[in-house]
């Protein structure tokens, strides 16, 4: 009576879920199916502890990729390999920081792809395979390093300053396997038969209790604005965040890109404030700034960090001089530029 | 990036996390997930389930017995390792064992306590050969396939991590393989990862030198190395396995005694268009140009595995020994060539001693090996550095081998088992292969009686008559062409390339002679090599390898049988040698000897000899 009954469950269950399920895949078939699927991204960073690479995962034929928004797409363009080692250069089409999202299109067509309308969602126990870049470990055409756990957790990521710096606020998945290590942002976290959960969250850490959290942000996050960016008609959420409404409250005010300076990312507590790139022509340009400058003071104001400068830049007023100290090499060096007049 | 050996005071910095883990493993389908969170309250578990974990952990008690867990005599540090055969030989890392000295005390999971010494090292690729002493009767892993490993297979670490098996039974951890034939760069020493087996299998300080399972049980890899960037050298989801094919091909030469180096090519390599790998630079001197490889070249394949980047080019050159012939194809234009090439040794022998106390393991070295030795862009290839690799010179202050801890106690009982020599970590071993492999030349003791020349006479291949006399003041052979002769003696025994092309086959028959009529000591070198494949095709066969008067020879022994197959002599280490294969044996005159043998050199067969009579001359000439 009992077998009877499991054997009705089981034929119901196979029912239910369709074919899929009656194809049960080994992990190696998996595997298999799922790394193709899966890029390595490198782009800026190199310096230490920013690592200048990451995972992505495409999601069209056309060559559409879902990744971590980070440092690593600073650049202009980033370098894609895909798993059969052939590499393409990915240009941004669309992000939205909020989510940690970012879109990136290669030229290329007839990709393996996930779709993202099959992404699935799964339960705490569940067994899942993590997929990604880490540690850079997979040169040329080696395939992605495949981690295995189970679901620890279905909870909300309530980032708070302090704690978990983190953009992103909402569902996760919390997992056992060691998913955060460098490189691993944005590479994918499937079921045990290849269907697709959601992406790898970027390295986070409990700055009071020194831990590190393995998270995956669920595919239902993040098909909507994916699919809107592909689309081409994607508007970013209203900035809620107290970072981004100080960027908004400070609109008019001046920022580093007035004078032709860009500056490193933004992406540690306190970033030192070295200078990337000196757009061509600019007013630092013409002022001898050069990339590699550690910016010391602002003025009067000694600056620790690139947000200590920005938040400086910001208190500047139209017309004058801005003088600034840097360091280069072993020299410091004083330059003045003109502060442009800023229409309101 | 290398897991040192571990120390107490570890930092555990797990995040913490551990919900219920369901003990769901093998062969468990998602229907059968479902079925469970349907059905749970009929069901506790599924049979399949509990068989594969009984299957498991039978597999775990099996296995476990082999496992051995190494300390150093001194009671400072220690790690892992593996019984691979029943008279107690054992794998490890060479960075478990340089810290250990040469006698260290290993607990197997018996409980018992057993002495063991070092028996030979690869400090490149990270591994350490080692016997245990006292049984003959040990239990031991199987050797399984590394090259079937495939990402996604369940594995078993095994071993000490943290120092933790107090009572000698390993811990077990499990996970699945994360990549294979990765390449891990040197980490700021000679020791570098190729072809190695990733893994999420917890990999921590302390299971260095330990075995890597397969879910049935086979020694797929030795656990040496992490990725332990940010968690301070705890297990970050990421460990590196040395495969165990690779350490198959070095396992005689570890059993030699000997430090062993591994391959090069003699020639650099970079990206070309579209994922070919092209010959960069290339020594004049190396036998991959003498066999026809030029700059530009493509290379197609290297030891028959398909090569499309650099790393996969290194990870095949990884795995290989010093002199190994490994066949490699290239494309020039749109012709596709065969070659077998023998590899020459990556380092010279002084970078491969194990170094003074001080900077712990090895000096720092350039990122790429390979171009080690290589010349420089624009530098002709002649500029090359003289190579001292194997040929041991008397340094002005022999360094010191860490392997000597004074602090180390050496068992009276095993003493007599360890002996040193330039070269080597423990020559005592290599006296043991020696005589292993000429036990089969037993069978040619009478040649020890025969003092005076001999005279050879027969025909070759093309039925051309021919004489051969081998004498004390020299070698002659005279064929209907022409008479050849190599003068021997006091005054006048400058070895030449005699007949011409065959890169000296009458020194290379006096060496013959020599080893025959006199035996090993006449020789002023000689040692067991190891094993590798004859001319670079099919089983390993065991070599010795003799010096004298400037002339390097290489015996070759059939592994299963001793069986004496041939030799090869050089005039130098940038020429061809002269090959000589044996084809026959006979008894002529009351002898036993090759009576069939090819001569060849370079790729070019000069002759096959058909030995007809023996004539010898009764004393001294």
């Amino acid at each position: 009576m009992r077998m009877q009954l499991v054997r009705i469950l089981s034929i119901i269950a196979v029912l239910m879920l369709g074919c899929d399920f009656a194809a049960a895949q080994s992990s190696r078939e998996t595997i298999a199916s799922v790394s193709p699927k899966v890029v390595k991204i490198f782009g800026a960073g190199g310096i230490k502890q920013l690592y200048a690479y990451s995972t992505g995962f495409l999601v069209s034929p056309e060559g559409h990729i879902v990744t971590v928004w980070s440092h690593v797409l600073d650049s202009d363009a980033v370098t894609v390999v895909l798993a059969d080692g052939r590499k393409f250069e990915g240009k941004v089409v669309g992000a939205e920081p909020q989510l940690d999202l970012a879109v990136l299109k290669i030229p290329a067509e007839g990709l393996p792809h996930f779709q993202l309308a099959d992404a699935s969602t799964a339960s705490p126990g569940a067994r899942v395979l993590g997929f990604s870049n880490m540690f850079k470990v997979a040169a040329g055409d080696e395939q992605v390093s495949v981690l295995h756990g189970v679901i620890a957790a279905k909870t909300t990521l309530a980032a708070r300053r302090g704690v978990f710096e983190a953009p992103y606020h909402g569902p996760i998945y919390v997992v056992d396997a060691i998913t955060n290590n460098p490189g691993s942002g944005g590479g994918v976290l499937t079921t045990w038969d290849g269907r697709l959960l959601g992406m790898i969250g970027k390295e986070l850490r409990n700055a009071q209790t020194n831990t590190w959290l393995n998270y995956v942000i669920p595919i239902s996050e993040l098909s909507q604005p994916v699919e809107e960016i592909i689309a081409g008609k994607f508007t970013a959420r209203r900035a809620a965040d107290s970072e981004q409404e100080i960027d908004a409250a400070s609109l008019d005010r001046f920022r580093p890109g007035d004078f032709g300076i860009v500056m490193l990312p933004d992406v540690v507590a306190r970033t030192p404030a070295f200078i990337e790139r000196v757009t061509l022509g600019s007013p630092a340009a013409q002022a001898g700034l050069r990339p590699n400058d550690l910016v010391l003071f602002v003025g009067e104001e000694l600056v620790q960090s690139v947000r200590m400068l920005r938040e400086e830049l910001g208190r500047l007023e139209s017309g004058g001089q801005l003088r600034l100290v840097v360091r280069r090499g072993d020299q410091l060096v004083t330059v003045e530029l003109p502060i442009p007049r800023k229409e309101d | 990036m290398v897991p040192p050996l571990p120390t107490a005071g570890f930092g555990i910095l797990h995040f913490a996390f551990c919900t219920l883990h369901f003990a769901l493993f093998g062969k468990l389908t998602c229907s059968f997930a479902l079925l469970c969170l349907v059905s749970s309250s009929l069901h506790a578990a599924d049979p399949a389930v509990l068989k594969a974990q009984a299957e498991r952990i039978a597999v775990v008690d099996r296995v476990a017995t082999t496992v051995v867990a190494i300390f150093a005599a001194s009671g400072q540090g220690g790690g892992s390792g593996v019984l691979i055969s029943p008279d107690g030989y054992a794998l490890s890392n060479y960075h478990v064992t340089s810290g250990s000295g040469d006698f260290m005390k290993c607990g197997l999971n018996d409980g018992n306590l057993y002495d063991a010494v070092i028996v030979g090292i690869d400090p490149t690729g990270d591994v350490a050969l080692l016997k245990l002493l006292g049984r003959d009767d040990f239990p031991h892993a199987t050797f399984g396939d590394s090259d079937q490993v495939q990402v996604g297979d369940w594995t078993f670490a095994m071993g000490n991590p943290f120092l933790l098996a107090t009572d000698f039974s390993p811990t077990v951890t499990y996970g699945i393989v994360s990549g294979v034939h990765r390449y891990q760069y040197p980490a700021g020493t000679i020791l570098e990862y190729t072809d190695c087996i990733q893994v999420d299998t917890s990999i921590n300080p302390g299971n260095s030198g330990g075995p890597l399972f397969n879910a049935a049980g086979e020694l797929i890899g030795i656990n040496g190395r992490g990725s332990f960037d940010k968690r301070g050298r705890v297990n970050s989801g990421a460990g590196y396995a040395i495969s165990i094919n690779q350490i198959k091909f070095f396992l005689d030469q570890l059993k030699s005694g000997r430090i062993v180096d591994h391959a090069t090519l003699g020639a650099t390599v970079r990206s070309g268009d579209d994922r070919t790998v092209v010959v960069d630079n290339i020594l004049e001197s190396s036998d991959a140009y003498r066999r026809g490889l030029r700059e530009g070249d493509e290379i197609v394949s290297f030891a028959g595995r398909p090569i499309g980047s650099v790393n996969q080019f290194k990870n095949v050159l990884g795995i290989y020994p010093k002199g190994w012939t490994l066949p490699l194809v290239y494309r020039r234009d749109t012709q596709k060539q065969e070659l077998y090439v023998q590899m020459r040794g990556l380092h010279r022998a002084s970078e491969l001693m194990p170094k003074q106390p001080g900077p712990p393991r090895g000096k720092p070295k350039p990122e790429e090996p390979e171009k080690k030795d290589e010349p420089e862009k624009g530098e002709s290839p002649d500029g090359e550095k003289p190579k001292d690799a194997e040929e041991p010179k008397r340094p002005s202050a022999p360094p010191m081998n860490p392997h000597d801890s004074p602090a180390a106690e050496i068992p009276e009982a095993y003493k007599h088992l360890l002996e040193k020599k330039d070269g080597y970590i423990n020559y005592y071993f290599n006296k043991l292969e020696q005589d292993r492999v000429l036990a089969g030349m037993a069978s040619f003791d009478s040649w020890k009686t025969v003092a005076g020349r001999w005279k050879l006479t027969g025909k070759t291949s093309t039925d051309a008559a021919f004489t051969l006399t081998l004498a004390d003041n020299g070698i002659g052979l005279s064929l209907p062409d022409s008479p050849y002769f190599q003068s021997l003696g006091e005054n006048d025994g400058d070895a030449i390339d005699e007949p011409a092309g065959t890169g000296g086959l009458l020194i290379a028959l006096h060496q013959m002679r020599l080893l025959l009529t006199k035996g090993r000591e006449i020789f002023s070198d000689f040692y067991y090599l190891g094993s590798e494949p004859l001319d670079g095709q099919g089983d390993l066969v065991d070599v010795l390898i003799s010096r004298k008067d400037g002339i390097e020879t290489r015996w070759y022994f059939r592994k299963s049988d001793h069986a004496w197959l041939g030799f090869d002599s050089s005039l130098g280490s940038d020429v061809d040698p002269a090959e000589v294969r044996f084809l026959d044996f006979g008894t002529l005159n009351g002898q036993l000897m090759p009576t069939k043998f090819l001569a060849r050199s370079g790729e070019k067969e000069f002759a096959v000899f058909t030995v007809e009579t023996l004539d010898l001359a009764a004393g001294a000439n």
